[in-house]
């Protein structure tokens, strides 16, 4: 069989299928050229879902806050657990809409290769596509969520129910957002790449999540807890007490703890980089699997 | 010369067989535990030059497959169910990657191996569009330029704007195949699935295939469909057992192949009790028989075929007994049935012979195929088929064409001048 072995053609080569693309290798630059899909795929996202319901988009803001209001039912008649000065409503939606943002973010890219699998094994496209659009689409949430926050809290301050001492800490929104985004980004990432393998994860996932949140500062504040109990320790243990207790400060311009944010920067790290490496090993051979 | 442009070296594909349960899961955690203790860095593959195709667990669904692609060339891969087509297929998609080797592409590669890939129920069919030409890789500034052809072509213009959940099947096809169509890709890669639907449908398909083929761009289209390649492709790979057998020009590679998998048999009997039929009514044996002196079978000469039936229950004449003839790339020459000739036959128990004759001048130079079906009271009794199966050779020529004639027979007609 005859070969080009012409130099300046073996150089020209566009697309290249093996089996040996080490993991670093993202491919950002194709997932770059791919961004029209991106963006189509976080639409897509954002308009099926509310495709023939009444209320469409309005349940963005409407889940958060009426589970907000109900914990501040239930939890405000039954125990005091708000700080003081604060109304509970705001209290609970400043922890709930960033944890709902986490599990939306983990939950969510949990599922998607196995919810994408018939268009995976049809037709070619970089793999940390719908991911990164899940990403975007649950991001996009957040942003109504966090902007219905702030609608609420100037309404409290300008009825004197409240008043708001948000500061210079409000910068800190970002970086925490970044923190949550990376340690949600690759903890979904690993359990979307073991399910492809182990369905069973995606039923554990769930339950995962709600004994998380139960070990999270969601419902009350850190504050409320012991310290030296066991609770407290596993409170603590928990990556994302560090990210809730700081929202809570950033939004309502309490003093931060910036020691223990560290702490869940390094989880972030680790969940982000075994999440990418495992997804990359996993989506070469994924349609052999699926 | 033209440019390569696919250039496949090597290429082997292993798969693991079985299950994934609770063992799969054992093994993994040993294989894991293993590479941290640095024992062994990868479970060992068997050799996929070797001489089994599958050993043990491992299944080679190819072994070092390599061929060129040069620009311009529409390339058919041909081969049987598990000969490794839809493998490959997936490797050049890019949908999953070889075990070994590689392959390259160069220019802007689309593969297409269903239509309407991605459509999402609740979305309008204009929002399909967009959705489903970005997955095959289009941008969205071409989508716009192109957006009116493609919805003119589709002709679903009145509907464009509801949930294509409201779509029939039909609508959804034409409205995939719409933005398939407007691709303009350098390379094309088909599977053929595209081929099948409704046949104004596959005229369309291969259509516009082959307009992107004059258009000097690429195609490989792979298929066990040998019309179908036959029609549009100018080279062929032949996959067998996940090796490549041949490669080379269409006309001559698929006659070869139609001849290895088509079993030559003029002759077929069965033991009692063992023929194709029912509980009254079997098969004892099929036999073709050439009136040519040397026994061959050859386009002048009468071919007589004959069938015996053993009887067990049938006594009234409501027995029909139907010789159909296909060709070797299975397209329908033609039928004929007992009860044209013979209306009323009698069936007596026991032995029953029955015959025909097929008259010379009437069969091509072709592989021919013979399936023999039964009925009763008009419902099909029972069906045998592939009972006999034997090439058709050219006899002494008459005529000024010497190349072979194109059609599944070749009628000696009356001509006068």
């Amino acid at each position: 069989m005859t070969r080009d072995a012409t130099p300046e053609a073996s150089a020209q080569w566009d697309v290249s299928v093996s089996a040996d693309r080490p993991w670093w290798q993202l491919g950002l630059g194709e997932v770059w050229r791919y961004r029209d899909l991106l963006l189509l795929l976080v639409r897509r996202d954002l308009i099926a879902v509310y495709k023939q319901t009444v209320l469409g988009p309005a349940w963005q803001v409407l889940q958060p806050l009426l589970t907000s209001i109900m914990f501040a039912v239930v939890f405000g008649l039954m125990a005091r657990m708000s700080l003081p000065g604060i109304p509970p409503l705001l209290f609970y939606m400043s922890a709930l809409v960033p944890w709902g943002l986490f599990n939306g973010v983990v939950t969510r890219i949990s599922q998607t290769l196995v919810w994408n699998s018939a268009l995976m094994t049809k037709v070619y496209f970089p793999r940390l596509v719908p991911p990164l659009a899940t990403l975007l689409s649950t991001g996009f949430s957040f942003v109504i969520q966090i902007s219905a926050f702030f609608l609420f809290a100037i309404g409290y301050a300008l009825a004197g129910r409240f008043t708001w001492n948000m500061g210079i800490e409000a910068l800190a929104v970002p970086v925490l957002l970044l923190v949550l985004l990376a340690l949600a980004f690759g903890l979904g990432l690993l359990v979307a790449s073991l399910s492809v393998r182990y369905r069973d994860l995606s039923f554990l996932i769930g339950f995962v999540l709600q004994l998380l949140m139960y070990m999270s500062p969601v419902i009350f504040p850190l504050s409320r807890v012991d310290e030296g109990s066991g609770l407290r320790a596993l409170l603590e243990a928990n990556p994302m007490t560090p990210i809730l207790e700081g929202f809570r400060a950033a939004l309502f311009g309490l003093p931060m703890d910036w020691g223990t944010v560290l702490y869940s920067v390094a989880w972030a790290a680790v969940a982000l980089v075994g999440g990418l490496f495992l997804f990359q090993r996993v989506q070469r051979s994924f349609a052999d699997v699926i | 010369m033209e440019p390569v442009v696919i250039q496949a070296l090597d290429v082997s594909k292993c798969y693991r067989l079985g299950v994934i349960g609770r063992d799969a899961l054992m093994n993994d955690a040993a294989a894991a535990w293993q590479r941290i203790r640095g024992r062994s860095g990868k479970p060992a593959l068997p050799d996929p030059h070797g001489k089994e195709q599958r050993v043990g667990d491992w299944f080679w669904s190819l072994r070092g497959v390599s061929f060129d692609v040069r620009q311009g060339d529409v390339l058919g891969i041909l081969g049987r169910n598990g000969a490794g087509k839809s493998t490959l297929l997936k490797l050049l998609s890019r949908i999953s990657v070889p075990t070994s080797g590689n392959i390259r592409m160069r220019g802007r590669v689309s593969s297409l191996l269903e239509v309407g890939t991605g459509f999402h129920p609740e979305l309008s069919g204009r929002e399909n569009i967009y959705l489903n030409g970005a997955i095959l890789g289009m941008r969205k500034t071409e989508i716009d330029r192109k957006l009116d052809e493609i919805i003119a072509f589709s002709g679903i213009e009145h509907h464009l704007d509801s949930p294509i959940k409201r779509y029939s099947s039909g609508m959804k096809v034409r409205l995939g195949f719409s933005v398939a169509a407007h691709l303009d890709p350098e390379i094309l890669i088909v599977d053929e699935v595209l081929a099948v639907g409704d046949a104004e449908f596959q005229k369309k398909c291969l259509g516009s295939m082959r307009e992107v083929a004059d258009g000097g761009r690429t195609i490989l289209f792979v298929s066990h469909n040998v019309v179908s390649v036959q029609s549009l492709c100018s080279r062929v790979i032949w996959l067998e057992s996940g090796l490549v057998r041949r490669e080379g020009d269409t006309e001559e590679l698929v006659r070869d192949y139609l001849n290895t998998y088509t079993h030559q048999h003029s002759e077929q009997s069965w033991p009692d009790g063992e023929g194709p039929g029912t509980e009254e009514i079997r098969l004892v044996s099929v036999r073709a028989v050439s009136a040519d002196p040397s026994g061959a079978f050859t386009t002048e000469a009468t071919v007589r075929v004959e069938l015996e039936f053993d009887n067990t229950g049938i006594r009234d004449a409501d027995l029909d007994v139907r010789l159909q003839v296909r060709t070797g790339n299975d397209a329908i020459a033609f039928s004929s049935d007992l009860s044209a000739a013979l209306p009323a036959t009698l069936w007596n128990m026991g032995r029953c012979k029955v015959s025909c004759e097929i008259p010379g001048h009437l069969l091509n130079s072709n592989t021919y195929r013979f399936h023999v079906f039964t009925f009763r009271q008009g419902r099909v009794l029972f069906k045998a088929e592939d009972v006999l199966s034997f090439d058709v050779h050219e006899g002494a020529r008459s005529g000024s064409t010497f190349r072979k004639m194109p059609g599944a027979v070749r009628p000696m007609l009356t001509w006068q001048r």
